[in-house]
């Protein structure tokens, strides 16, 4: 009995430290919302209720609001978890690889796909602690096996860089088609 | 017998076998890699597949989704950590069994189990579907709308301990799909006056950002691991001569999972719960379950393994998703310009044939596949999780940028991505802001269509299907509120605060 007790424990999802801090964060954004709801989604004169256009995001920001109420209010009646700045320090760190995913979008329409994603293999790589050639080596073969599956083999929508305007026609028009 | 047949000459197209095959495969190995699932896996290839035809499109997603599990069951036995999500409940009685010496034992009983119910679950339906085919036409908008309320309760629901949190976040998945430019009056919503909210927020780059790039950002910023593993030796058809043994537990495990299936917003975790109860209390050795009794094993793989077929069920006959990655293959469906819905069922069921046996198929190439090739497996286990997360971000760039080469999609998904850690690290569901988004612009549609039709409220459950879909959502409230007041009556004692996958959300 004592390990089916366990077995709906790992059905359950229990809080963890900063929960406080996003029920907080989400209650203050989904007021945000309440409150933009008459400029943004203003309800029109006439018409049935169920058939304005304002329906549905009313009703779903006032659930959002009554459930993220609730949900702060549970939180906040439950025993503190301490260590509840750094966790939400962890969450920050991640904004650095959000980041490194920009600069990488921000580079393959000048560098092309195939050059970006070699390098940012490697320096993700690095980022991550890896300074071993053939690991490096390895993110760098992981980089072209991805271009070539996607870009040759699977044929999807990425752009040539710019640098490919100052190749050769022939070689121009290889890099544009597969890479 | 026309429409198997028409079902077999759609299925022998080259591009369709080898979209299996490479669905099929690639599904065990990227199930069998902790951190990874189908769910990433299924929205990084999603864009890609929009330029194939329909049925190879479905036939490669559909090859991930149903194969991920047998590959998830593989870690989850040899080091206690589940590949994917679902395979958590494996890790009770598969660990147990590798620590005992029976490594062999317990992956060739969890690949048979996955095959049994798979197998099964394919089968129900494919004798379930001219009965299917008959009730569909049936729902119109208002049993659609109704059955699309459902499936928002129960996956709210299902998310036990964390109701309010899941009600929040699939408000939210509503919210999200009425941003944008309003197709009726032309009117814009929740813009704030800038051009690139105008086009909404595409589900895509949501489904990117949440499930692919969210897990890249998690995997770079915890600290490094590399499991290392043991080879496994000998034969693994021992396991079906066994599973014979545990025909009884297989067979209930596998229908709780093709009812679980077929039910929109419940799916794996539920099957499993009820499942695994159900062979503990039947059992000759119940205090066996949690140290290595193989039934528990079979009760968790043959109801995971059999949810995936029924959850086409909903998809196919009523355009109506059940979970995240059903969710997502719907999207497949709009792209190329096919309604899943009663139509479909009455006009092109050799279509829908041919994806049942396409999913018959999967499963005989994964379970070859996985009876010559656990022990390569189990070097890709070996990966380091950080290389894992540089890969997959590398990847999720991929699918949102090749959607529409649109940098503000790629910001969108990337902001989601740092939204999708808070809520991995928080413990809190992703699946509710997905279905909120796709069931949120289902009931929208529908209730719209219905209202010419509907003078007072009670016109609304007037049919008979209406009627029966509103009476079990009264009945799942009425039993969620019993349920609240015996927990009242008896409060939980211990807190876990640990990190745990959540459903999907790997």
């Amino acid at each position: 009995m004592t390990r089916l007790k366990g077995l709906q424990e790992l059905f359950k999802r229990y809080r963890r430290p900063g929960d406080i801090v996003f029920a907080w964060a989400f209650l203050a954004f989904s007021l945000f919302l309440l409150s933009q709801l008459g400029a943004q989604a203003p309800w029109k004169s006439g018409g049935k209720t169920f058939t304005q256009p304002a329906f549905w995001p009313t009703v779903s920001i006032a659930l959002m609001t009554f459930f993220a109420a609730l949900h702060l209010l549970s939180s906040a009646l439950s025993p503190r978890i301490n260590g509840r700045w750094a966790e939400v320090w962890d969450w920050v760190r991640s904004v650095e690889y959000a980041g490194w995913f920009m600069a990488y979008v921000f580079t393959v329409p000048q560098l092309g796909y195939l050059a970006t994603t070699i390098i940012f293999a490697v320096l993700l790589a690095a980022r991550a602690g890896y300074r071993d050639p053939k690991v490096l080596m390895g993110m760098a073969a992981t980089g072209v096996t991805i271009v070539v599956l996607f870009k040759s083999f699977l044929q999807v929508k990425i752009p040539g860089g710019a640098i490919y305007e100052v190749l050769p026609t022939t070689l121009r028009s290889f890099m544009l088609t597969y890479f | 017998m026309d429409v198997f047949s028409s079902a077999v000459t759609l299925l022998m197209d080259w591009q369709v076998l080898l979209a299996l095959l490479i669905g099929s495969i690639g599904g065990v190995i990227i199930g069998a890699i902790p951190g990874v699932g189908a769910a990433v896996a299924i929205a990084i290839l999603l864009p890609a597949t929009f330029a194939l035809p329909p049925l190879v499109g479905l036939v490669m997603l559909l090859g991930i989704y149903g194969s991920s599990m047998y590959g998830g069951a593989l870690p989850a036995v040899l080091i206690n950590t589940p590949g994917t999500a679902v395979n958590a409940l494996t890790t009770y009685d598969g660990y147990p069994m590798t620590q005992k010496g029976e490594a062999r034992r317990a992956v060739a009983l969890a690949y048979s189990a996955s095959f049994f119910g798979g197998v099964f679950s394919i089968v129900c339906l494919m004798l379930l579907a001219p009965l299917l085919a008959k009730i569909a036409p049936h729902f119109g908008s208002r049993e659609i709308f109704l059955a699309a309320l459902l499936g928002i309760i129960l996956v709210v629901l299902a998310h036990r301990g964390q109701i309010f949190a899941a009600g929040m976040l699939a408000a939210f998945g509503v919210f999200l799909q009425t941003v944008g430019l309003e197709p009726i009056t032309y009117s814009r919503q929740f813009t704030f006056g800038q051009t690139w909210l105008t086009s909404g927020v595409d589900l895509i780059v949501v489904v990117l950002g949440l499930f692919a790039l969210s897990q890249a950002f998690l995997l770079l910023t915890q600290p490094d691991e590399r499991p290392k593993l043991t080879s496994i030796e000998g034969s693994m058809l021992s396991g079906l001569k066994e599973l014979w043994l545990y025909k009884r537990v297989a067979t209930v495990s596998s229908s709780f999972g093709v009812l679980m299936g077929m039910i929109p917003g419940v799916g794996e975790f539920t099957a499993q719960f009820m499942s695994y109860t159900y062979a503990q209390k039947t059992s000759k050795t119940p205090e066996l379950f949690g140290k290595g009794a193989p039934e528990g094993l079979i009760a968790s793989e043959a109801a995971n393994n059999a949810v995936p077929a029924a959850a086409m069920i909903p998809l196919l006959a009523l355009g109506i998703p059940g979970e995240a990655l059903t969710a997502m293959m719907l999207s497949v469906f709009y792209v190329h310009n096919v309604i899943p819905g009663p139509q479909l069922f009455q006009n092109d069921m050799p279509f829908v044939m041919a994806l049942y046996l396409a999913l018959l198929v999967l499963n005989v190439i994964v379970l070859v596949f996985l009876m010559f090739s656990t022990n390569k497996l189990t070097k890709m286990i070996e990966l380091p999780t950080r290389l894992i997360g540089v890969t997959i971000l590398l990847l999720g760039f991929v699918g949102v940028y090749s959607l529409r080469n649109s940098i503000t999609d790629c910001a969108i998904a990337a902001g989601f991505g740092v939204f999708g850690v808070i809520l991995k690290r928080l413990n809190l569901p992703i699946v509710p802001i997905i279905l909120g988004m796709v069931l949120g612009g289902i009931m929208e549609t529908k209730l719209r269509s219905a209202m010419p039709r509907v003078k007072n409220p009670l016109d609304m459950i007037e049919r008979p299907i209406a009627m029966v879909i509103f009476a079990m959502i009264l009945l799942v409230i009425a039993l969620h509120i019993r349920t609240l007041i015996k927990e009242a009556r008896n409060p939980a004692q211990d807190v876990d605060t640990e990190i745990h996958p959540t459903q999907g959300g790997q």
